[in-house]
């Protein structure tokens, strides 16, 4: 295990260092001068030129390209991401004030599916081609072709007609208000969730179909063991750990879901702030929410596959 | 001892199964593949409606009509009329030929290139494997959509970019799916043969490796362009995709939708229900097709 822990470690710092190269040069490819964009506008004829090549020599864009990257590769290891052009506040700071919610979002999200998906999975593989099956077939692969950004879009819709509801301004923590938190959370949550959930029972199902039908379930069936006892004991166990990658392989799929559902909802969180940051060209916070999700992104899988080895003992050894 | 009976191989198997006609072709596979059968049905009403938009669209779609904004769904207008007055029925058909125009050529250029690295780096092994995969590792660590974010963010809205930045994050999904075939593919004693006979490294992959990999370029091919319209709409939702005053799906939905939503709740309802369908009916269609295609997950 330790050999297997140290093998993921190292090789987490190439791909790193690779995501990070990779975000520096889509941002600096970048149509338009950022110094330009600072003083409202792409067009140059207007501002003086000394001006624009102080601006450029205080953001370092009059550096040669490695000596940037280097600078800012040696600012997020000391988590400094320099500062938003938008709003003149550390890019940490900003990130900060939102991770709440989205995190929450995030949480609250897996766990709705979770709880969803393993049970109606496990139902629609044991009844397998049956009516039950075929229902929940169609919701979930529905799950996946309907956009989150309309699912939310419908919650309001029907929240509008129904209960005259308009959108929070400002988000309340739970620990201060636990009902107004459920209150504003509950329908984003139900948003992402949706296609979560659907992915994951997709999954739950396929892969118990297939731990049915090896022997050793024959063979609990030969002994007489009751239906539950082989779903739950033998089968459910076993078909549990490719769907525990998913959960966590999934995660480029709820990151994606926070952006568009926080848009929907107006919920100022960090998948909102990468919206706005495009929009406004802010490029060291789209720079810094880029590598941070690609880095959270990398640590999640490391999760996923390390409960993976410590779960199956012939991944471990390899 | 010969038989007097010469017994060739095409003949037994023509014998053993007679080839069907495309229409029996058709037929069996509704038969055996009923939800597929249901994909390709809207698959093909949805080329129909935006290859002969021009003669079924009941208006013009960029055509504003001041004196009907906000009409309900009616016999005039059947998905009722936007903010503008424009006929939402007719903007949806025209709609369909941005979100099949971005899917297909979005998965078909992504998965392309990917399924051709995919098999360099299968064939060329060792350094050229390494690199290309710690590539492919860079790239699989951003989410797509984010990725298709950051690229439209450079690229500035237009269907063009909307093309590249949806295709781009289809890449390495391809390449991986490709190089595990290939790989085997690769062992085969036909591949040493042709490198034995002299043939040059091009020739070996462009002819007796990539035709042996479509199966998994296809199952990928499929499998991606349900996600392509998806990932189209949602770019253009957040308006990093087609801009105004084109007729895009996710566009319509955008903005002026949840605002609207007591006066005219139509305008978010219809352009949602055309993105659910079309993607429902090419995941149902590629479910089926890689059922089909991958003898694993056969009677499953």
């Amino acid at each position: 295990m330790g050999t297997y822990l140290a093998k993921r470690l190292l090789l987490i710092v190439p791909t790193l260092i690779g995501a990070a190269a990779l975000v520096f040069v889509i941002m600096r490819v970048i149509p338009g001068d950022v110094a330009l964009l600072i003083f409202g506008g792409d067009t140059a004829g207007q501002i003086d030129a000394k001006q624009l090549a102080d601006m450029r020599h205080r953001l370092g864009l009059d550096q040669p390209l490695v000596a940037q990257f280097g600078t800012w590769l040696w600012g997020v290891l000391r988590f400094d991401f320099g500062t938003s052009l938008w709003t003149g506040r550390p890019v940490i700071e900003e990130l900060l004030v939102r991770l709440p919610l989205s995190l929450e979002l995030a949480l609250a999200a897996t766990l709705v599916s979770v709880v969803i998906a393993i049970p109606f999975g496990m139902l629609a593989a044991v009844r397998q081609d049956t009516w039950i099956d075929y229902v929940i077939r169609v919701i979930s692969i529905g799950g996946l072709a309907i956009p989150s950004f309309w699912v939310g879009i419908l919650c309001i819709l029907f929240l509008v007609i129904w209960f005259g509801w308009g959108p929070p301004l400002e988000f309340t923590p739970p620990w201060v208000d636990p009902w107004a938190n459920f209150q504003q959370m509950v329908w984003p949550v139900v948003t992402v969730g949706y296609r979560y959930a659907a992915v994951t029972t997709r999954m739950t199902r396929s892969t118990l179909l297939e731990v049915l039908r090896e022997d050793y379930i024959r063979t609990a069936w030969a002994k007489g063991q009751r239906e539950w006892a082989i779903v739950f004991r033998h089968g459910l166990k076993n078909a549990m750990l490719p769907v525990i990658t998913l959960i966590g392989t999934e995660f480029a799929f709820l990151i994606g879901g926070l952006v568009v559902t926080e848009t929907v909802f107006t919920l100022n969180g960090v998948g909102r702030f990468v919206v706005d940051a495009v929009a406004h060209r802010d490029y060291p916070v789209v720079q810094a929410l880029v590598f941070l999700i690609a880095f959270g992104f990398v640590i999640v899988n490391l999760l996923v596959d390390l409960t993976y080895a410590w779960f199956d003992p012939r991944i471990r050894y390899r | 001892m010969a038989t007097n009976y010469p017994l060739t191989h095409a003949m037994a198997s023509a014998e053993l199964a007679p080839r069907l006609t495309v229409a029996e072709e058709v037929a069996k596979f509704i038969r055996e593949k009923p939800l597929g059968a249901a994909g390709a049905a809207i698959i093909l009403a949805m080329m129909a409606v935006a290859v002969f938009a021009e003669a079924l669209a009941p208006y013009d779609p960029y055509l504003g009509d001041y004196g009907a904004q906000f009409a309900r769904p009616s016999a005039d207008h059947w998905f009722g009329t936007d903010e503008f007055g424009r006929d939402i029925l007719s903007r949806i058909m025209y709609g369909a030929r941005i979100a099949l125009f971005v899917g297909f050529t979005a998965s078909f250029a992504g998965c392309s290139l990917g399924a051709l690295l995919g098999v360099i780096s299968a064939y060329y092994g060792g350094k050229v494997d390494l690199l290309l995969e710690r590539l492919m590792d860079i790239l699989l660590a951003f989410p797509q959509l984010i990725l298709a974010l950051a690229i439209a963010s450079i690229l500035g809205p237009s269907v063009r970019n909307v093309v590249i930045a949806v295709s781009i994050p289809v890449i390495p999904r391809a390449a991986r799916v490709v190089r595990a075939t290939a790989l085997s593919v690769k062992e085969n004693v036909y591949v040493e043969a042709v490198c034995a006979l002299g043939a040059s490294r091009p020739r070996v992959i462009l002819r007796h490796i990539v035709p042996n990999v479509m199966a998994p370029y296809t199952i990928i091919l499929t499998a991606q362009l349900g996600g392509a319209i998806l990932a189209e709409a949602a770019l253009s939702y957040l308006g990093l995709g087609t801009a105004e005053p084109t007729p895009s799906w996710g566009l319509m939905l955008s903005g002026s939708a949840p605002s609207y939503a007591e006066k005219a709740p139509w305008i978010g309802l219809f352009p949602g229900i055309a993105i659910s369908l079309g993607v429902f009916g090419f995941n149902l269609f590629g479910d089926s097709l890689r059922d089909a295609l991958d003898p694993k997950l056969r009677g499953r």
